[in-house]
């Protein structure tokens, strides 16, 4: 049987299939991924030229108001950005942000967890202690601190140049001791396991077996918990942009914008805020409730 | 005298079961070790099999272990071929020559790899044969010769039975045509018609390839079947190491007797037996003198107090007091 | 009249593939006093078996046919609630690991007590003298000092001693024991067998011993039924199916067993192995692997049929009917 022939078999296609939740989340998750990969095409305006932008533009309602306008589907910013079009852009920095950021906390957290699980001794000791005090601070807090000491510690020519970098290595950074510890905890599992013991006989490396045995052993459930992670990292993005750490304005992510529409939501502009406030909430709660209906599809128990 | 393959000498292995450093300075206690193997000695001949017996904590699978070199011995020898053993496991020519067999069919096979891949592993790590195609012939002949087919070698391990398994664990184990396997209960986790079948393949694989065994479980009339020679074991030591037949036939040690009478068996329809009692110690607190005098029916005070040493009578030895004075 | 009765049970699984018939149409009967063994390799339905008549079967299996009576009453079809009651009461369960059966909470005294005065109508003090008893009974020393220690201060043997002593307190009718001594050295094995057969005989218990082991049902059982594939090969006499097995799934299976008493130089073995519930063959289900097989056997599936001192479901024995 096919790769493609057993996965439209698997048990895992089915329950998908059968899990409403499941199947909403994943189409309002593929609605916002599509929107934003496809932004340069099907966005109706170019929110980052500059040139195309005039205050004559700024603060149109949503075109469903009585002073809207048909050409600004949802309204305009203050710039006299199209919000549907910022948006559309935004959603997809917010994207890239989260992923990059969960890309390099997975491969701290299982380069981490590996080594402690399988080495033991004072290795796993003084990694897991250092996992377990950066697990005590919230991990937007590690974020911030972490963010403002490259802020000092750059020249700043270069920080602003490096801004989503920075961005991406702060939340990275703050959530990688989630991924070791589970990787270390199904790691101590696969380590005990005799398929294990018949590499260490043949004398294969520890970096071999750690790589080629035990790694796509342990894989499954750091997998779900990145994909809840996802979300979280997606936010984490939102805040920091939202206190002014994160993007510029120039190049807004969903935070920068929720951050600008703040300003003027008391004065009547609600739409510049709520527009990506929601998309914001929708892909975050799809991508938990898919992490979710993942975690129990995986789980034989729960079966 | 024959060769002998695979000798142990005054072996001795500690594990250390003490709590965390931190928690240990917190509360004042000293490190705590179990003595899971204390002061073994046995030789295995080239073509015979060596078994080892015994319940749960004698230590024959941390036997099984030092004997491949997964452990070292906290004191005493191992040699393989005339060679210290982690000499031996130094060179790849010499750790090619041993292999091993594990009791769980279900744990000893990685669930991500494909069969083929897996019987594969000690062919490539010991770089035996280099040319995809040689590898695939050679894997199907190895699946054929331990009962499964080529074909099987694309499929999963989770598509096979629990005995199939262990036939593709030995296929795996022949792979890089060693002399000694290490068999640590291989068939325990089976069911027994399967049971008969894998006794019966590594019986064939013995004979066609002259193999060594080591042969680990806690099953006697497997053992029965399967030894030359045999090595009871309680509380990490080998209380009796003789041939087989002898010591089926004649046990001396009040262990070993004690064991062929609690066995139920098929030709004791409707028997009642006294069984006898008493449970094995905590290795980590054994008890002084024979460890095993607390159960023992033949104890007194001596044995409560002086370890007994080995003593050989017709080429059987019995580590034992009552039977040293003729007591037994 | 018989204290259990088994008829035409039929237990199923749902699945997504089809539903799967893990029990058919399975038939048998105990008699006060007396032990069943049930023997079979793993997958066979002999667990199930079991599960299915004190009400424990794991969802989404189901009994989906057949009636078990006990004492003449219908108990298949009762309601959660009653069949809790009837559990402890008339049905006792001992299973191969004790640390599930006994709550690591509560001392082993309390659950005792709390078991006897849910079916037995018994004041704290007598309770608890009888907990004593039921202790020293089932050996373990010092009882009256260690009937409030804690179920993880006792070793494997002594809490399956423990678990004994829970099943039979509350003084069921029958007894239903998943592999006891599956997960015990030999040498405790021994004793525990012995203490079951002691104890169950004393108060006139009824047994349906569960395990894949034939030396300890040699020993222990009066009758056994050896299973294959969700069905009874063969129930006879212990004696008589360990020594003159009629099925030859029971030939082979007592053939591969090595003994102790002589040494052979290849054990008999049955080739392949029990099909998964999802591809079981047409006619009798051994059919692939016996040795003995004819076209009947590929065609029509037999049913336990008189063969000797035994009943077996197998066509060799179809014109020797003499039952």
């Amino acid at each position: 049987m096919g790769g493609l022939a057993r996965f439209l078999d698997s048990d895992f296609l089915y329950s998908f299939k059968r899990s409403p939740v499941a199947l909403i989340s994943a189409i309002v998750l593929a609605i916002c991924v599509g929107a934003a990969v496809l932004a340069p095409i099907l966005a109706p305006y170019n929110p980052f030229d500059l040139a195309s932008l005039s205050l004559m533009d700024s603060f149109h309602p949503p075109a469903f108001e009585s002073e809207g306008d048909a050409s600004h589907l949802i309204g305009t910013d203050d710039q006299g950005r199209d919000m549907l079009s910022a948006i559309m852009y935004g959603t997809r920095i917010s994207i890239f942000v989260g992923l990059l950021a969960i890309g390099f906390a997975l491969t701290v957290g299982i380069t981490v967890g590996l080594v402690a699980g399988y080495m033991g001794g004072a290795v796993d000791a003084v990694l897991m202690r250092i996992a377990d005090v950066q697990l005590t601070f919230p991990a937007i807090l590690i974020a911030l601190l972490v963010d403002g000491i490259l802020r000092a510690a750059l020249p700043r020519e270069f920080h602003s140049k490096m801004e989503i970098w920075v961005l991406i290595f702060a939340i990275g950074i703050a959530r990688w001791p989630q991924f070791a510890r589970t990787v270390r905890g199904s790691t101590l599992v696969e380590r005990g396991r005799e398929y294990v013991m018949a590499a260490q006989v043949i004398g294969l490396s520890s970096r071999r077996i750690m790589i080629s045995h035990i790694l796509p052993n342990v894989l499954g459930p750091v997998l779900v918990i990145a994909t809840l992670n996802l979300g979280l990292a997606i936010l984490d993005e939102a805040t920091l942009s939202f206190l002014g750490v994160g993007l510029a304005p120039t190049e807004p992510s969903l935070g920068t914008l929720i951050r600008i529409g703040n300003n003027f939501l008391f004065s009547g502009e609600w739409w510049i805020t709520i527009f990506p406030g929601l998309t914001l909430a929708a892909m975050v709660l799809s991508i938990n409730l898919l992490g979710d209906w993942l975690r129990d599809a995986l789980n034989p128990r729960l079966r | 005298m024959a060769d002998i393959v695979l000798q142990a000498e005054g072996v001795t292995r500690d594990f250390e079961v003490s709590r965390p450093l931190l928690q240990r300075m917190l509360s004042g206690e000293a490190r705590r070790t179990l003595r899971a193997v204390d002061d073994v000695s046995f030789s295995i001949e080239k073509g015979t099999t060596l078994s080892l017996v015994g319940e749960s904590g004698c230590g024959k699978s941390t036997i099984a272990r030092l004997a491949v070199g997964l452990y070292r011995p906290s004191s005493g020898e191992i040699r393989f071929e005339g060679q210290p053993l982690s000499a031996a496991r130094a060179q790849a020519a010499l750790r090619r020559r041993m292999n091993m067999i594990f009791q769980d069919p279900y744990a000893s096979l990685n669930p991500r790899w494909r069969v083929r891949d897996i019987v594969a592993e000690p062919i490539r790590a010991f770089g035996l044969l280099s040319s995809a195609k040689d590898i695939a012939d050679r894997v199907g002949q190895l699946l054929t010769q331990v009962g499964l087919a080529a074909a099987d070698g694309e499929k999963y391990p989770h598509e096979f039975s629990g005995g199939q398994r262990q036939r593709i664990s030995i296929a795996r184990a022949l792979s890089s045509e060693p002399d000694f396997l290490v068999c640590d209960e291989p068939t325990s986790a089976l069911d027994v018609s399967v049971q008969a079948q894998i006794l019966n393949l590594m019986r064939d694989l013995q004979q066609q390839f002259g193999l060594t065994y080591l042969f680990i479980s806690h099953n006697l009339a497997v053992v029965r079947h399967m030894s030359d020679r045999l090595g009871v074991m309680y509380l990490g030591r080998i209380v009796e190491l003789g041939a087989g037949e002898t010591l089926f036939r004649a046990a001396r040690h009040p262990y070993m007797r004690l064991l062929l009478e609690a066995i139920p068996d098929l030709a004791m329809v409707g028997r009642t037996r006294t069984p006898v009692g008493g449970e094995v110690p905590s290795p980590i607190a054994p008890p002084p003198g024979c460890t095993f005098h607390p159960r023992c029916p033949l104890a007194n005070e001596r044995c409560r107090v002086e370890k007994p040493l080995h003593a050989v009578v017709d080429g059987v030895a019995v580590a034992c007091h009552a039977v040293a004075e003729g007591r037994a | 009249m018989a204290l259990l009765d088994v008829e035409n049970l039929v237990v199923e699984f749902p699945t997504r593939r089809g539903v799967l018939r893990a029990i058919d149409e399975v038939s048998f009967s105990i008699d006060p006093g007396e032990v069943l063994g049930v023997v079979g390799e793993s997958g066979a339905g002999k667990s199930l078996t079991g599960a299915a008549i004190i009400g424990l079967l794991e969802p989404p299996g189901r009994v989906a046919g057949g009636r078990i009576m006990l004492n003449g009453q219908r108990i298949d079809d009762l309601s959660p609630e009653r069949m809790r009651v009837l559990r402890g009461r008339q049905i006792g369960a001992i299973f191969q690991d004790p640390l599930t059966t006994l709550n690591p909470l509560y001392s082993i005294g309390r659950q005792l007590v709390e078991t006897m005065q849910t079916h037995l109508p018994l004041s704290d003090r007598d309770a608890k003298e009888r907990a004593i008893k039921w202790l020293e009974d089932v050996g373990i020393p010092a009882a009256r000092a260690r009937i409030d220690a804690y179920p993880h201060e006792f070793s494997g043997g002594m809490r399956q001693r423990v678990v004994i002593a829970l099943a039979l307190c509350a003084e069921p009718r029958l007894i239903i024991a998943d592999e006891p001594t599956t997960a015990l050295d030999v040498s405790i094995q021994a004793q525990i067998i012995a203490l079951l057969k002691r104890v169950t005989r004393e108060h006139g218990t009824a047994v349906m011993l569960v395990t894949h082991d034939m030396g300890v049902i040699a020993e222990t059982a009066d009758r056994v039924a050896v299973m294959y594939a969700g069905r009874i090969a063969e129930i006879g006499p212990v004696r008589d199916v360990v020594q003159s097995a009629a099925h030859p799934y029971t030939e082979g299976l007592m053939g591969s067993i090595p003994s102790l008493e002589h040494r052979v130089d290849r054990l008999r073995q049955i080739d392949g192995a029990m099909p998964r519930l999802t591809a079981i063959p047409k006619g009798c289900a051994f059919n692939p692997r016996c040795p003995s097989a004819f076209a009947r056997c590929g065609e029509e599936r037999p049913d336990l049929l008189p063969a000797g001192a035994t009943r077996a479901a197998c066509w060799l024995h179809a014109g020797g009917a003499r039952g």
